[in-house]
């Protein structure tokens, strides 16, 4: 399978890594690795042992193991043991991917223990978890893990029984042969089966989606027992002997360095054992000037960060200004942009339109305060450097970490431990990068703890963004041209910075026969990334919210205007099954509009949203039921989310994924905002940055259309439908547009 | 300099006060859990959530903002939920201290922990050792929890991957099986 154009995030990473090649070496490299993947590599990253020497391993005990491939291990005695291959964030791959093996094993979930497996790009292709791509490039590789696993043991069975193959059947971790009533379980086959020739995984049947046993039912999580106990999962819990605490001062705008800072006055105070200045390589993304201070505690090192007195060179900083920046918009949006794409004449089609509306579509910049502060523990010795790491792209850590120390990437080795919370973050490895140049120069082991103050101020931001829309319905009330003027920016004034981009799978492109796209970047310095559900997480507010300002305006029901706007179905980028299908976006928002009983009657003062996304592979249609009183408090009732996504893996887990992202996207709608000031982030911590807590929680009731694609992602699709959905619905219970976010600016509260 | 904790054998790392320090070091003792921790060299002053998770290995505690607004560091003292990120760990030596190592009672399970395990609550689970203390906390005090009672004592409790749905339910659910005469110990 061909997987072309995978989404806007492969491609913007892709031509960013691309556009820095001719330049640097290094990344010509990685870029190569990375087209590999997008471009078919998945199916060579279906690694099988080296021969048939290393599929009979001994565990410790001197146990005889059946190992036929990096993700199976089976003991002749005890659990099977499958590997999770990829970063947990909470998106759920720990139990996911797992399961997509055993149900290709015919294995008993009870009897399979599932365990985090090594960095091993030889040996699992790419490990990351971003995109929502876990599902999308494992699928193939894991079932066929698991259908060779099994087919090696239905061949040991066979042999031991002297019957044919075909005689046997699987079920519950056992080979049985039915006609003479044997059974043998995995476990006393496994001696066996590792002396069964490799089959060729492109010859192993796979099972129909009828006779899944698994996949599909809700699992719960493989760390579930572990995380209500409290062991030690998370980066945060790691713990090497001698270890030491750092903290870590970096300048409040990015880019400056250390003037003067009272070194020996930290050093004196009590549990500091070091405080220094790391001057950095200037990349962001690896090490950034600062001071480092370490200390026999957490806390002692926490303290003395806050007697800390640092003066800072801000030559070379930045001076971003928030306030300024909103004005430069307004003024940009006043010119025409520079054109990014057209298509059909939108002169002539404005010319002859019946009604036209033009609006200006604002959001923020957000931080993505994943619960866990950013932390890793580093152990330098003996020219190498081991990491214990919560970051969403091991194998991209590993090359960074060897820049900044100057040493070989084979010298770094990485652990990986589950993640409190990704959201994007964490595809970013600079905290660890830190930790390790902090136990070079310490000369021992260090865990680096940032503080939250920390990770508010040295985020990679979701990039605000701004709309100047106009469009136009003819008189028969369809949509007849869209022009939207993106306002966006810039860190080199050549290109969007990171998930600043307009991409093609954005609306209109393909949908309409007349649009007109164009650009203007403001320069940027503070550092911006992806945030879950990149581009589409602000773009689909503004965009959902106009095409309703449209519906409005030509007097159409939003449902019917909508349907009309997707067509006859029919793929949007022929010969990509990745994209944009009408037929599966149209089911999805006739699905989430009769379950939320659009079109019933409500009481005063209630009204229903729909807002359909396609992002990342997923096709997302959500209707939103609010009321608001008089002094605008906002209650969300409940919102009704239809997906299509494919066959759903954990129901259990793709559910909570939906729920949350309707939590998430509510709360980032309602109350959240990243503003700067001459170059400083101005909010510090929660009481700034409010997540929403448990009472303004909606009603959210999850369908899925379990279609015949091959299956998609969760982790971010369902989250770009939520802010449109609750903004449609505002205006539809109030007549009140709400066209900048968040809705707290405008008075709002929950 | 290395110190052992006395009861558990835990090693802890400390460093004699500097002359110039500020702090005032000294020992405390601390009863987690059942257990008696005497932990030497210390800053009174530090928050217990730092002496919990770096003097006494306890890690189920987790340190979430340092202000007391997310939640993810509740333990109980006196059986009470409090902030351990703002509670100094001498205000409350010789006070019983309970974490989330210690809902367990002999090794089953409080009927929170498995309701959560049932309804699969979790996703990132970074806050939820937070969430449940605040819950088991709620349901001691108050068995029969309305929905606006949980709400109430679990508005402080931040979880940032959303699954309020589901903690809602586990509470709900663990609440109707220790009514219905499961017998809990906390």
């Amino acid at each position: 399978m061909i997987y072309q154009g995978l989404h806007d995030l492969t491609k913007e990473v892709e031509d960013k890594r691309a556009a820095r090649t001719s330049a640097d070496p290094m990344n010509r490299r990685l870029f190569l690795k990375v087209s590999g993947l997008a471009g078919g590599g998945m199916v060579l990253a279906f690694r099988l042992g080296s021969g048939p020497g290393s599929l009979l391993a001994a565990s410790q005990d001197g146990d005889k193991e059946f190992a036929p491939n990096g993700y199976v291990r089976i003991p002749s005695q005890g659990k099977i043991v499958i590997f999770a291959k990829n970063p947990e964030i909470g998106q759920g791959v720990k139990t996911a991917l797992p399961m997509i093996v055993a149900e290709e094993l015919d294995a008993d979930w009870a009897d399979v223990e599932v365990q985090q497996s090594e960095i091993d790009e030889e040996r699992y292709g790419r490990q990351f978890a971003g995109g929502s791509l876990a599902i999308p490039l494992n699928w193939d590789p894991l079932r066929k893990a698991g259908a060779v696993a099994r087919h090696m043991l239905v061949a040991a069975a066979a042999q031991q029984w002297s019957v044919e193959a075909s005689e046997c059947r699987t079920e519950k971790s056992a080979v049985v042969h039915e006609a003479s009533g044997r059974r043998l379980g995995y476990g006393e086959l496994a001696e066996k089966a590792a002396a069964v020739p490799l089959p060729d995984p492109e010859a192993v049947a796979l099972k129909e989606h009828s006779q899944y046993k698994l996949l599909g039912k809700r699992i719960t999580g493989v760390d579930n027992r572990a995380l209500v106990t409290g062991e030690a999962l998370f980066g945060i819990d790691q713990k090497v002997p001698g270890m030491l605490y750092a903290t870590y001062q970096k300048c409040p705008a990015t880019g400056g360095k250390v003037a003067e800072a009272n070194l020996d006055e930290v050093r004196a105070l009590a549990g500091v054992k070091d405080a220094f200045v790391l001057e950095g390589n200037d990349h962001v993304d690896e090490l950034m000037p600062g001071v480092a201070i370490v200390a026999t505690s957490t806390w002692a090192a926490i303290s003395a960060k806050r007697r800390l007195k640092v003066t800072w060179d801000e030559e070379g900083a930045s001076k971003d200004s928030w306030s300024s920046s909103v004005e430069k918009a307004h003024e940009l949006a006043k010119g025409d942009g520079t054109l990014l794409r057209e298509k059909g004449d939108v002169a002539q089609a404005f010319e002859n339109a019946d009604k036209i509306v033009e609006a200006f579509y604002q959001y923020p910049f957000l931080a993505h305060a994943p619960l866990e502060p950013q932390n890793c523990t580093a152990w330098f010795r003996d020219g190498a450097v081991e990491l214990w790491a919560p970051t969403q792209t091991p194998q991209s850590a590993l090359g960074k970490v060897a820049h900044t120390l100057g040493i070989p990437e084979a010298k770094v080795t990485l652990h990986q431990t589950r993640i409190g919370g990704g959201f994007g973050r964490r595809l970013v490895n600079d905290y660890v990068c830190e930790a390790a140049a902090i136990s070079q120069k310490a000369g021992a082991p260090v865990k680096l703890q940032w503080t939250r103050e920390d990770d508010m101020a040295h985020d990679f931001y979701r990039v605000a963004g701004f709309h100047s829309f106009k469009g136009a319905v003819d008189s028969s009330g369809k949509l007849s041209a869209w022009q939207d003027h993106f306002i966006t920016f810039s860190d080199d004034g050549e290109r969007p910075v990171a998930a600043g981009s307009l991409g093609r799978s954005e609306f209109p492109e393909y949908l309409l026969s007349n649009f007109r796209i164009t650009q203007s970047m403001m320069p940027l310095a503070t550092p911006c990334g992806y945030w879950r559900a990149p581009g589409s997480n602000g773009i689909a507010f503004a965009v959902q919210c106009f095409l309703h300002e449209l519906a409005v305006a030509a007097g159409r029901d939003h449902l019917e205007f909508l349907l009309e706007v997707m067509g006859e179905p029919r793929w949007m980028e022929s010969g990509n099954p990745r994209a944009l299908h009408t037929g599966r976006a149209a089911a999805v928002i006739r699905l989430a509009a009769e379950k939320s009983g659009w079109g019933k009657p409500l009481p005063e003062g209630r009204g229903r949203g729909l807002a359909f996304h396609f992002s990342h592979m997923g096709h997302i249609a959500e209707v939103a039921e609010v009321s608001v009183d008089a002094d605008k408090r906002l209650k969300v009732h409940r919102v009704t989310v239809a997906g299509d996504v494919g066959p759903i893996v954990n129901l259990g887990a793709a559910e909570n994924q939906c729920q949350g992202s309707v939590i998430d996207g509510f709360s980032t709608a309602l109350g959240l905002q990243v503003t700067m000031e001459k170059g400083r982030v101005q909010e510090d911590n929660f009481h700034q940055y409010p997540i929403l807590g448990m009472p303004a929680t909606p009603q959210v009731d999850v369908h899925f259309i379990q279609s015949d694609y091959s299956p998609t992602g969760l982790g971010e699709p369902a989250l770009p439908p939520v802010a449109p959905a609750i903004c449609n619905a505002i205006f539809a219970a109030t007549g009140q547009r709400v066209s900048s976010l968040p809705l707290s600016k405008h008075g709002y509260s929950a | 300099m290395e110190i052992t904790c006395q009861v558990c054998g835990f090693a802890v790392q400390v460093q004699a006060a500097r002359i110039s320090g500020r702090w005032e070091m000294s020992a405390l003792r601390l009863e987690v859990n059942g257990r008696e921790h005497q932990v030497e060299e210390i800053d009174p002053a530090t928050p217990l959530l730092w002496v919990l998770r770096d003097s006494l290995g306890l890690v189920g505690t987790k340190y979430g903002c340092g202000i007391g607004m997310c939640g993810a560091c509740v333990v109980h003292v006196d059986g009470v939920p409090v902030r351990s990120c703002l509670t100094s760990a001498q205000a409350v030596a010789d006070k019983p201290i309970t974490t989330i190592e210690g809902l367990a009672t002999d090794g089953e399970l409080h009927a929170l922990q498995e309701a959560w395990i049932e309804h699969d609550v979790a996703q990132c689970g970074y806050c939820q050792a937070g969430q449940i203390m605040s819950a088991a906390a709620l349901l001691k005090e108050n068995p029969k929890p309305s929905a606006k009672d949980i709400e109430e004592a679990l508005a402080g409790n931040l979880c940032r991957c959303g699954t309020y749905l589901r903690i809602r339910e586990a509470i709900e659910s663990a609440a109707g099986k220790m009514n219905g005469g499961k017998e809990i110990g906390s």
